[in-house]
């Protein structure tokens, strides 16, 4: 589904990503771990479609598309999302009028007519219910006096709204408490399919005791350093990022 | 400014200051004839204050940010009695606000237009809408109180002209403890062949307890220049609850001065809407007087230029005793050339104790062609104060076009979101749901480059 192939991207003059391999297949989920400063949200960025950074060198492609030829826009058709680490709130724009906006972008790339303003309506109540987002966060603008949960909640009801194939939760976890970690993970759960996929990037450990991964990636100076299984999340938690800084290091 | 040049400017505004008195002194019969006694007493001392100004010129501080010169210095047609036309409202009016049972007044060229042929409507409850210059001859101890009270002929050239020289306008009067349910529409229109001068003078007094919602829509029917130089005198008694929401849609040949200036007693609520959506050349003065402990001003604006366009707002909220509160928000998006201004004044005088004053002014430029001036400016002489103000300039939120982006929306509808979002956050302070709503449409197609004018309005498309 994404094959990334030596992908290298620098903001600047300063290279953070230094050469990314990674293939992800439709029903699997990826955890990216790394140290702060290791370049997981660049790759995210990257991935989106953000032009503050340049791609030097290498291979993306969705699907068998190059993505990077893609504006962002065109990449979000495609069926990649991106949940920010830091969603941006619009004041202005409605939650309805941007969902609105985007679900006909979509389905008039799939060649599709606009949704009707009650099936809309519709898609968007059973949406939420299932992400357990609060009925009311949906009537104001985008993010605006959000809370820090409820701004992840939001991120994970647009990715239900939008089906995407291919979800990149960019620290998701970050800034939430126990309970609010829960309904984000229970709704990445319930979107989860067979034929879609997801990379869920983190700093900590307990976000993938409830969105358990089948691979991990160590993400460590631009590089995936170490691949394993679910297990290597637990090592990380028990001994930190020293033994793998180290183990990088002196080779 | 070099000395020659500084000395053409002057006789530049010396010759348009001398050729408006000439007008005034030929055609004084005329204009006192299509008007009424009590607008004709303050004439005599207007003109004489106008003789003393003469037009703002750019040294003087509250207009330097708008040349007035190029704009007067034009020739255009006065005609001081009310023209004889076949725009008959009642049948071809249909200005497009869905859902709105508003009751309609128009004005042609500065003169009321009976849409039914009566002058003045009285409503049973007692409200009255109508002809000034009716109103003055028919009901003089409802306008005597007030006419004049509160126009600045002393200190603006621009106001004293209008004393001077308005024959007609609308009154509107909202007797003690009335609510008027139906909002009130003013239309204005300019329509002529050739180049006009326009000066409408309107009073509006809302009495003790009263509310009513008023909107001003303010068209061009005709591509000829047209110059208006409105005052409106507003009256708004103890906890009286007053809205105006001032539309400006006028084609790029037109120059619209307005002059609003109202008076809030105690527990006032005042709201005024100030949006320019379209015009060439735009000025809005606003003066807001809190005289009433507990009286409450919201002020918001809302500019859209491109092209050469040019629209500069001046406000003034005046906290004149203890315990007021006022909150001004004005926003604008230039494009291409467009040049925009906001001077804000918050004055807050001795004893003013208690005083909230908030103030903020949020500007886009679309293009690096584009100016904004921004002057907030404080005088404060109370110390128990909460004021604030903040003036930004700038572009588009780069991380909130990618997100938007990110969702799928291309980048052209993703800057329009923004820039509609930008602009609803003054919008969404109108009270009257089916003009916000309307109003909200009018600024996506204005934002889409489609609006040149209201497009359901049945008039402009018989125009066109």
């Amino acid at each position: 589904m994404l094959s990334i192939t030596d992908l290298h991207a620098k903001i600047g003059d300063n290279e953070i990503l230094k050469g990314i391999n990674l293939e992800i297949h439709p029903g699997e989920v990826h955890a990216i771990m790394g140290p702060n400063g290791s370049g997981k949200s660049t790759l995210a960025a990257v991935l989106a479609g953000r032009e503050l950074y340049e791609v030097t060198h290498g291979r993306v492609t969705l699907n068998g598309k190059n993505l990077l030829d893609m504006p962002a826009e065109v990449r979000a058709r495609e069926g990649l999302f991106l949940s920010f680490q830091y969603p941006v709130e619009i004041p202005g724009v409605s939650m309805v009028n941007f969902m609105k906006a985007a679900v006909n972008e979509h389905r008039k790339h799939r060649g599709l007519e606009p949704l009707s303003a009650s099936d809309f309506l519709k898609l968007m109540r059973e949406r939420k219910e299932l992400v357990e987002i609060d009925a009311a966060l949906t009537n104001r603008s985008v993010n605006e006096g959000f809370s820090g949960g409820e701004k992840k909640k939001n991120e994970i009801f647009q990715m239900a709204m939008l089906e995407p194939k291919l979800s990149i939760l960019d620290e998701t976890d970050s800034g939430l408490d126990i309970d609010a970690l829960r309904i984000v993970a229970n709704g990445v759960n319930r979107l989860k399919r067979p034929d879609n996929a997801t990379v869920v990037i983190t700093h900590y450990q307990r976000l993938l005791d409830y969105i358990v991964p089948d691979f991990v990636h160590i993400l460590y100076k631009g590089r995936i350093v170490k691949s394993a299984g679910k297990e290597l999340a637990l090592e990380l938690e028990e001994k930190g990022y020293d033994w793998i800084k180290e183990q990088t290091d002196q080779q | 400014m070099n000395s020659t040049a500084k000395h053409t400017a002057n006789d530049a505004h010396k010759r348009i200051k001398d050729g408006l008195i000439d007008i005034y002194l030929n055609n004084l019969d005329l204009i006192e004839e299509h008007s009424s006694p009590l607008q004709n007493h303050h004439r005599q001392e207007a003109i004489q204050h106008f003789r003393r100004q003469g037009i703002p010129d750019p040294q003087s501080e509250p207009y330097r940010y708008s040349r007035l010169a190029p704009i007067f210095d034009r020739s255009y047609e006065k005609y001081f009695a009310p023209k004889n036309t076949s725009l008959s409202a009642n049948d071809i009016f249909r200005c497009s606000l869905p859902n709105l049972q508003s009751q309609l007044a128009l004005t042609l060229n500065g003169f009321f237009h009976p849409t039914d042929g009566s002058k003045l409507l009285t409503l049973p409850n007692g409200i009255m809408l109508g002809s000034i210059a009716q109103a003055a001859a028919t009901h003089p101890q409802l306008l005597e109180p007030h006419y004049n009270s509160l126009a600045p002929n002393t200190t603006d050239g621009l106001v004293a002209l209008n004393t001077a020289m308005a024959q007609d306008g609308i009154f509107i009067y909202v007797p003690h403890g009335t609510t008027m349910e139906q909002p009130i529409q003013i239309i204005n229109l300019l329509q002529a062949s050739e180049s006009q001068m326009v000066q409408l003078r309107n009073l509006i007094v809302i009495e003790d307890r009263s509310q009513a919602h008023i909107l001003v829509c303010n068209h061009t029917l005709s591509p000829a220049p047209f110059l208006s130089n409105t005052v409106t005198e507003v009256v708004a008694g103890s906890n009286a609850h007053i809205e105006l929401v001032n539309m400006q849609n006028e084609h790029n040949q037109s120059a619209h001065i307005s002059h609003t200036h109202i008076a809030a007693q105690r527990g006032a609520q005042v709201s005024t809407n100030t949006l320019s959506l379209h015009g060439g050349f735009v000025r809005n003065n606003l003066h807001i007087a809190l005289l009433g402990e507990g009286a409450h001003a919201n002020a918001y604006g809302l500019l859209l230029a491109d092209r050469q366009q040019h629209i500069d707002n001046s406000t003034l909220i005046e906290h004149a005793v203890p315990s007021c509160t006022s909150h001004e928000l004005y926003k604008g998006v230039l494009d291409d050339e467009a040049t925009g201004a906001f001077c804000g004044s918050i004055m807050v005088r001795p004893d003013a104790q208690r005083t909230e004053a908030y103030q903020s002014c949020n500007n886009l430029l679309l293009t690096s062609r584009a100016t904004m001036n921004a002057k907030p400016q404080l005088e404060i002489y109370a110390d128990d104060v909460r004021c604030s103000h903040g003036a930004t300039v700038g572009q588009l939120n780069e991380e909130a076009l990618f997100y938007l982006r990110s969702r799928g929306i291309g980048e052209h509808q993703a800057k329009l979101m923004l820039m509609f979002g930008f602009a609803h956050e003054v919008v969404q302070h109108i009270g009257i749901e089916p003009l916000r709503h309307r109003i909200d449409e009018l600024v996506q197609l204005r934002l889409n480059g489609e609006l040149a004018h209201c497009h359901s309005c049945p008039i402009q498309h018989a125009i066109d």
